[in-house]
């Protein structure tokens, strides 16, 4: 499959004081088109940096980056923040249904496709509800269903699913297995958990911190159509798990050693 | 009863009973001649002559005619000063232009500007208008563009990741985040106009309430001084709970906790 994203020696630095400090150093890889592609790594090592450049919302310091869309009337990305997003001011149903009333969609069509993905992520009741009356957690719920509502070319996503119980986490994994499963979007999710990459991702990129590298990528060979009940019973699981974990140790101890 | 509601009956019984108190007291030491009456009267004598000025529709001419003033320069005090905020919070540009004329003009009182705009705008409707358009305008420009600089920079990467137009930004983002900082500048602005209104109708007024108090003072009417006061304070009174009403319907998402 050709390549979607293209990332080539991408440097990011912040100004510190009065230093520079790198975040991310000389990043390539690229993802392909209708990829799910999982990155992991430690806290502050660059994640949100890099998905930010990729959204645009962040320019890096040097290096390329290349995004080849497909001719269509869609956005090219839509992004679902790590930290609180969801506009106060909207309800519920106005919130989901941001990006189409962006794209100047008429309010009977994007209200009747936003009610889908309300529906989706169980706040139907809520639905002209503000956020001030919604849960943390539920708040996140709604940030997702606003990205996938948009419909876009790419969909980024930062840690969605990481302020979640587990009983909401595993209904949303399942509900975002099934929409990529049916539409194979090309997908960058950032997230905490070797579960999460395995259960979802086709690959995983691992990085490194201080600064910000790629340490490896790691190819998620599980079977599809994926089930979030049984997939860790799915041979081969258990050998991945491992993978990801022993290349994360090597970075842990080498950092304890130095 | 439950506790609660014994408390809250009581609350309710405090808040009644003592400004009547107050006013039986009031009363009580005029009476007694405790306290001069020709200069702080007492509540039967400002009844007195409250009622004959009610019923001959000169306090509610009177009342009106400020009223239109009030409204008036509040408009054209706030619209001006909701746009610049605006732009000034969202552009550094505008805001580095400005900001330094607002903030050097801004702490001359308004008063002092009176002589001024009656030279520029003469004696008529316009220069009263004018200097409460100008104390309105100062609070409402500078709370609307702290609104808008306090918008959490995360909504501004919202809009911006789902492509919103300009018009859409101001729209979807830039307003509603600054709407609670723009009606806490309407309600300060609401008060400085209060102030105003009496100060602009001391120099060349023909009606209104402030123009009734200074004609009090020149017949040393103090009876209908304090009519006209009092008005003063349920116009206040109005304007707030209006403007409490408007804003709990404009912003429904402050207050559904
Ligand atoms: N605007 C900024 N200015 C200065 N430094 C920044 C800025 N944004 C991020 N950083 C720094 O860059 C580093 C990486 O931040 P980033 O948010 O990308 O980490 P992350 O991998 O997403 O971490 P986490 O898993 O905790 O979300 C951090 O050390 C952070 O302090
Ligand atoms: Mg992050």
């Amino acid at each position: 499959m050709e390549d979607c994203i293209l990332i080539k020696n991408i440097n990011k630095s912040f100004p510190l004081q009065d230093k520079e400090l790198t975040i991310l150093h000389d990043i390539t890889f690229s993802i392909r088109q209708g990829e799910f592609f999982c990155i992991f790594g430690p806290s502050g090592c660059g994640k949100t940096t890099l998905l930010r450049i990729i959204a645009g919302l962040e320019t890096a310091s040097s290096g390329e980056i290349i995004i080849s869309q497909t001719p269509k009337d869609r956005p090219v990305n839509s992004m679902v923040f790590q930290e609180q997003s969801v506009f106060p001011w909207m309800t519920v149903l106005d919130n989901v249904s941001y990006g189409l009333r962006m794209r100047g969609i008429k309010k009977a069509a994007r209200n009747k496709l936003a009610a889908h993905y309300i529906d989706m992520i169980g706040l139907t009741k809520f639905t002209n509800a503000y956020p001030n009356q919604l849960s943390g957690g539920m708040k996140q719920r709604v940030s997702v269903a606003r990205a996938l509502c948009n419909d876009p070319e790419i969909l980024l996503m930062d840690e969605p699913f990481g302020a979640l119980d587990e009983q909401n986490r595993l209904i949303l994994q399942q509900e975002l297995l099934k929409i990529w499963e049916n539409l194979h979007k090309t997908t960058v999710f950032i997230t905490h958990s070797i579960d999460e990459c395995l259960c979802l991702g086709d690959r995983v990129m691992i990085m490194t911190a201080h600064p910000g590298t790629i340490k490896t990528i790691i190819n998620i060979d599980l079977p599809r159509p994926r089930d979030i009940a049984t997939i860790r019973t799915t041979i081969g699981y258990n050998e991945l798990y491992q993978k990801v974990w022993l290349s994360l140790k090597d970075e842990v101890q080498r950092r304890t050693d130095s | 009863m439950t506790k609660q509601a014994k408390q809250k009956l009581i609350i309710r019984t405090l808040s009644v009973l003592s400004p009547l108190t107050l006013l039986i007291l009031w009363e009580l030491l005029a009476r007694l001649h405790a306290i001069d009456v020709r200069l702080l009267s007492s509540p039967s004598m400002i009844v007195k002559t409250l009622i004959p000025l009610l019923l001959s529709g000169d306090l509610l001419y009177n009342t009106w005619i400020s009223v239109q003033r009030v409204l008036w320069g509040f408009i054209a005090g706030s619209i001006p000063g909701i746009l610049l905020g605006i732009a000034m919070g969202l552009s550094p540009f505008i805001r580095s232009a400005v900001e330094p004329m607002i903030n050097a003009t801004y702490p001359i009182p308004k008063l002092a500007l009176m002589p001024l705009i009656l030279l520029i705008f003469g004696i008529g409707e316009t220069s009263k208008i004018f200097t409460i358009a100008i104390g309105v305008f100062y609070l409402v420009v500078i709370n609307t563009m702290a609104g808008v600089l306090n918008i959490d920079k995360i909504y501004l990467d919202v809009a911006k990741n789902f492509r919103a137009s300009r018009t859409n930004f101001y729209l979807t983002v830039a307003l509603p985040g600054a709407l609670p900082m723009i009606f806490a500048g309407l309600k300060l602005g609401m008060g400085m106009a209060l102030i105003l209104i009496v100060a602009a109708e001391l120099s060349a007024a023909k009606a209104g309430v402030g123009w009734m108090i200074w004609r009090a003072y020149d017949m040393f009417d103090i009876e209908q001084m304090f009519v006209a006061l009092i008005t003063l304070s349920v116009l206040g009174y109005l304007f707030s709970l209006v403007l409490d009403l408007v804003e709990r319907w404009v912003l429904p998402w402050k207050q559904t906790r």
